[in-house]
């Protein structure tokens, strides 16, 4: 796939099993994100939702995170 | 230059094993204390090097950062700083990371590398790293970083003596920083360090590491004052790298990781990359859309099965203990009030709060357990999206869960809540839930309520009990986020971390380390106030009067005649009035102090007491309990924090008197207000 054909597409909307990387944040607040190793252009992967549909859990730089999908919403990510 | 070691510190990542490699080191030689004027926990211990030479351990809270956004960070900060009160300056760090998650872990490495402390970094968990092919050159690792690294397994005890040798040498502090920043940033914050060594004195390490932390935030750290030109250069600072375009916090933090990618490509090898390691296919049924649940369900019906069930064999010996006790002072000291204070007040008391001891500590086992194993996290993480609907954390879920036991391990449990405000919330609504103190007094309101019914239509009302607090809980937690507590949207996020065989000493050490605190915190306040209100249920005294009179006639009587216009308009008189206040000692108390009330002596069978209420009436006749009015007390019991135990936890958990009185006097007013909207509300309907 062209470079130009990969989508940008908000964490939330992000299928599991799907990789991405990490673009931007929507939001400000973001920094115990980064700290914790999602940091623009990091791999992330998407392992599962929770049973009621959130919060999801991610895969990133080799372990496993939960954020809320309120959270999701405001993660920009380009899909692999 | 090494110096003698005489503190040092443990920092370190949630989940590294930190506290094990603690447990260790100390043994059972551990203080647990708070720092003071906040509610973070302080543990401390003393690591035997040699026969005459003891080292202080500090055992910091385990944070993923330094940056100052929560209070455990903070004063992970501050210690390491020496800027704790109370708290000396470290000598040396020993930083523990999870060898299996090294690229996270290592994050706050470089950040407490940049203090320029002497520093151990200790490899743990390597046994996990082994068994899944990967290998971390040692050596490489520890060139890299420019620190002895210490390969442990601390369940297993591997690695100890190597790092209790490098202790007791000492390390040199020789830290040059590695990492480094866009050119542009790196002069910046050059530049404002040296301002900051010049200006304000502070010392090379800590004014580069301050520097770093003021470009990383758009406005002046509040917690500091600096002289008027620092600030006015720090400003200029910030200014020029706004005008620039560049986020400096998240510079730094890449530039963090860009190096600590760097290093692990060098140092890991990874033979074995593709399969699904066993917290995944754990995790796959685990968080399982159906099996997730049943397993959970499971879990939690276990636990509550042990506590409702195992858990009164214990209790009924350990009451059977204290009755013995009491006789047995009856019989060996001749009567008067020194035999009194010491059978109905002393014995009786402390014997009310042990008696819960059997279900605190089996609540502890699981959630020990649970935490451990890494299953914490998982409940967490189902549970979320019920509890966020009342604007808590899935963490809060165990907390409550755990308060229908007990308020008090509940409370202490809500440690785990790393939000400060959704732990408050959890604290504050935790006493709504039913506890088993409140069956008692269930038990003999739905006898006296439908004494003919049968056994559903009996526990159907008990439902309604606990539901009615459940909805109070949910409702308080609601508006207390919604007001109160108010938060700027806080990022949720939580590490699920890999699921690990539970380490049995770990398990027990902290099933021993919250007994000790329950017992000697709560236990010697709630002995002086069992004593208080004892005396208050037996002076003044009055010689030749009967038992249920001579009540009256006391202190605790005069206060229920006092408080009886407040609780006429709920439906009780002066004699449920002392109940309710004897039953500040503790709910259950309620029956013993009716049977007293009613001259029926402390140790009537439940249908004599159930015939007196059933005779009992108002002077003018009217009968006094009427089913509308066992429904409000009944309401009355599930709203009001009629425990001084909780009281003391909660002074203890929050470390301020200010909440539990907020908490005793929110939930008085609830209490009255329901019961008040049932009596008045269901005589406007023509009940009685």
């Amino acid at each position: 796939m062209s470079k130009s054909k990969r989508q940008t597409v908000l964490l939330s909307q992000m299928p599991v099993g799907q990789q991405g990387i990490v673009q931007d944040f929507v939001f400000d607040d973001c920094e115990r994100l980064e700290e914790m190793g999602m940091t623009p252009g990091e791999t992330v992967e998407v392992v599962r939702y929770a049973p009621l549909g959130d919060p999801i859990e991610i895969k990133v730089r080799g372990y496993f995170l939960s954020l809320r999908k309120q959270e999701a919403d405001r993660i920009k990510v380009k899909i692999l | 230059m090494t110096v003698s070691i005489r503190t040092i510190c443990l920092a370190g990542n949630p989940n590294s094993g930190k506290t094990t490699l603690f447990n260790a080191f100390t043994k059972l030689r551990q203080k647990v204390g708070n720092y003071p004027g906040v509610t973070v926990e302080k543990k401390t211990g003393a690591l035997a090097l040699a026969e005459d030479r003891v080292v202080n351990v500090i055992d910091l809270p385990g944070t993923y950062s330094l940056s100052v956004r929560s209070p455990d960070e903070q004063i992970a900060r501050d210690v390491l700083l020496g800027r704790a009160p109370d708290t000396p300056k470290p000598d040396m760090v020993v930083c523990v990371v999870d060898a299996g998650n090294l690229e996270r872990n290592l994050y706050l490495v470089t950040q407490i590398q940049d203090l320029g402390l002497p520093m151990i970094l200790a490899l743990n968990m390597m046994d996990e790293v082994e068994r899944q092919g990967r290998r971390i050159d040692v050596d490489k690792l520890s060139r890299h970083l420019g620190i002895p690294v210490v390969p442990t397994v601390a369940h297993q005890n591997k690695g100890i003596e190597e790092l209790k040798s490098l202790i007791a040498s000492g390390v040199k502090a020789e830290y040059r920083r590695i990492w480094r920043m866009a050119p542009d940033l790196e002069e910046e914050a050059e530049h404002l360090k040296n301002v900051l060594v010049r200006q304000e004195g502070l010392e090379g390490n800590e004014a580069f590491v301050e520097a770093v932390n003021l470009l990383s935030q758009a406005k002046m750290n509040e917690g500091r004052t600096y002289k008027k030109e620092t600030v006015s250069q720090i400003n200029a600072i910030q200014n020029r790298l706004h005008k620039m375009g560049l986020r400096a916090r998240t510079a730094v933090i890449e530039a963090r990781y860009d190096w600590i990618k760097s290093i692990l490509k060098d140092c890991v090898k990874d033979k074995n990359k593709k399969g699904l390691g066993l917290t995944e296919r754990l995790d796959a049924v685990l968080t399982h859309k159906l099996f997730g649940w049943v397993f959970f369900l499971g879990i939690m019906a276990l636990m509550f099965y042990m506590i409702f069930t195992v858990a009164t064999i214990p209790m009924d010996l350990i009451n059977q203990a204290f009755d013995t006790l009491g006789k047995w002072v009856v019989s060996a000291l001749p009567p008067g009030d020194v035999r009194d204070l010491i059978v109905n007040g002393i014995i009786a008391g402390v014997g009310g709060v042990v008696v819960f001891l059997p279900q605190i500590l089996i609540l502890f086992f699981f959630i020990s357990l649970l935490q451990d194993t890494g299953y914490m996290a998982r409940a967490a993480f189902i549970m979320d999206r019920v509890m966020s609907k009342v604007g808590l954390h899935g963490k809060s879920f165990i907390p409550l869960l755990s308060s229908f036991a007990c308020a008090i391990p509940g409370i202490m449990s809500a440690r785990t809540i790393e939000s400060p405000k959704d732990r408050l919330v959890t604290i504050l609504v935790a006493p709504l839930m039913s506890c088993s103190a409140r069956l008692p007094v269930y038990a003999i309101m739905i006898a006296v309520l439908m004494p003919l019914a049968g056994g559903w239509q009996k526990a159907g009302i008990m439902l309604m009990m606990y539901i009615l607090g459940i909805a109070g809980a949910c409702g308080m937690a609601w508006f207390f986020k919604l007001t109160l507590l108010r938060s700027q949207k806080p990022i949720f996020i939580m590490e699920l971390p890999p699921y690990r065989l539970p380490s049995w000493k770990t398990v027990a050490m902290h099933m021993w380390e919250r007994v000790r605190l329950f017992l000697k915190r709560a236990g010697t306040v709630i002995l002086a106030l069992s004593i208080i209100l004892w005396a208050l249920m037996t002076y003044p005294k009055h010689p030749g009067v009967e038992q249920g009179q001579a009540l009256k006639l006391s202190y605790a009587g005069q206060a229920g005649t006092f408080i009886e216009p407040a609780i006429k308009p709920l439906g009780y008189d002066w004699r449920v009035g002392i109940g309710l206040i004897g039953s500040f000692a503790a709910r259950e108390v309620f029956v013993s102090t009716m049977s007293i009330v009613f001259s029926l002596g402390d140790e009537a069978k439940e249908e004599t007491l159930r015939e007196a209420f059933a005779r009992a009436a108002w002077p003018d006749g009217r009968p006094l309990f009427t089913p509308l009015m066992c429904l409000s007390l009944m309401v009355f019991y599930v709203f009001a924090l009629q425990c001084l135990s909780t009281v003391v936890v909660v002074y203890r958990e929050t470390n301020s008197w200010r909440w539990p009185l907020f908490q005793f006097i929110y939930m008085l007013i609830l209490a009255y207000l329901a019961s008040l909207i049932v009596y008045q509300g269901g005589k406007l309907l023509g009940f009685q």
